[in-house]
């Protein structure tokens, strides 16, 4: 078991650290460049949707989670106050559903 | 860019520290499921905290859990956790370009403590990604995740099941907080957020890819495609 957990973490390691290593230093092509920094926003698209829907059996659970921290952030609320904002959406969801 | 230099250390980990606060709440309705499940699964105590601390993966760590239990062989086990962390791969290389220059051996350090979550707040972050800031998300992050496993399988309980379904929205919402104040900004990352999702539900629902390479096509594809045909007038930099 401990093997099994050691190999893991080997595996989980590489890939988070390599391109620190190997990239280090030298400058990319400025396309790549350009590529890399669209990468967060293109993750964080992906991160959520399909997830967020999938969360519970009801996919409207998923949603009305979605939507309120959707417009909670739109109104400019700080990431906690988003957080928050969509518990309370989704206590308040289960407590009539 | 802002100059760093009348910012100090202790004030970069601090800030580190204040942003990963979303993520250590985040991380601990899953943190005590998971060693709930890892008792259950007939993990001791020693290897849940063990696997939590050296694995650090949360996706990985369920899915061996369950692995496990259907009598997989160790081998499976550690390649089906390595294809699903290679997307950690693509979320260094592009956190590798916002970095502050520093020795080789703190990056790869900090480079363990890189996940979905903390790479979504340091990539999103105004700014370079200072040493230090890495060093204070990763802190209140890993501990969190690390401390709530063990706690799961020694009180051998979780949260009540409806506080539960309520907080497992807290992550999503953490990725959507950090998202939308980019998308009020910039409509290339409307497209470039808008396509990857598209992307990862067709990938995982019409082609059947494992989650891992569902979120890693889909993120290049929409990357990659935004930066070939998008151009916005007057843009100039974006993050």
């Amino acid at each position: 078991m401990v093997l099994m957990i050691v190999g893991m973490g080997i595996v989980t390691y590489i890939p988070r650290m390599l391109p620190f290593v190997v990239f280090n230093g030298g400058k990319m092509p400025p396309f790549l460049q350009g590529v890399l920094k669209n990468v967060p926003y293109a993750t964080l698209g992906a991160l959520i949707i399909p997830g967020i829907l999938l969360i519970n059996k009801d996919i409207w659970f998923g949603f009305v989670g979605f939507l309120s921290a959707l417009i909670a952030a739109w109104l400019g609320a700080n990431v906690i106050i988003v957080i928050l904002t969509a518990i309370t959406a989704l206590s308040v969801y289960s407590f009539f559903m | 860019m802002e100059t760093m230099l009348a910012v100090s250390k202790s004030s970069q980990f601090r800030q580190g520290v204040q942003a990963g606060v979303s993520i250590a709440i985040g991380y601990m309705p899953i943190a005590l499921t998971f060693g709930l499940l890892a008792k259950t699964t007939g993990l001791s105590l020693f290897e849940t905290v063990l696997m939590s601390l050296i694995v650090y993966a949360g996706a990985a760590q369920y899915i061996s859990l369950n692995l496990l239990s259907l009598g997989t062989g160790v081998f499976e086990i550690v390649l089906t956790t390595f294809i699903l962390n290679i997307r950690h791969f693509l979320m260094s290389a592009s956190l590798n370009e916002k970095v502050e220059q520093d020795a080789l051996w703190k990056k790869a350090l900090y480079a363990f403590g890189i996940t979905d979550e903390t790479f979504a707040v340091a990539a999103t972050k105004e700014g370079t990604v200072t040493t230090s800031y890495m060093f204070g998300l990763n802190a209140i992050s890993y501990g969190s995740w690390v401390i709530s496993s063990g706690i799961g399988h020694l009180v051998g309980a979780s949260l009540p099941q409806s506080l539960q379904e309520s907080m497992s929205v807290a992550l999503y919402a953490m990725f959507v907080g950090l998202l939308v104040p980019a998308l009020k900004k910039q409509r290339k990352t409307i497209w470039l957020a808008g396509l990857a999702a598209i992307a990862n539900s067709l990938f995982l629902f019409v082609f059947h890819f494992s989650k891992g390479w569902a979120i890693v096509g889909a993120t290049l594809l929409a990357a990659v495609i935004v930066e070939l045909f998008y151009k916005e007038s007057g843009e100039a930099d974006c993050g």
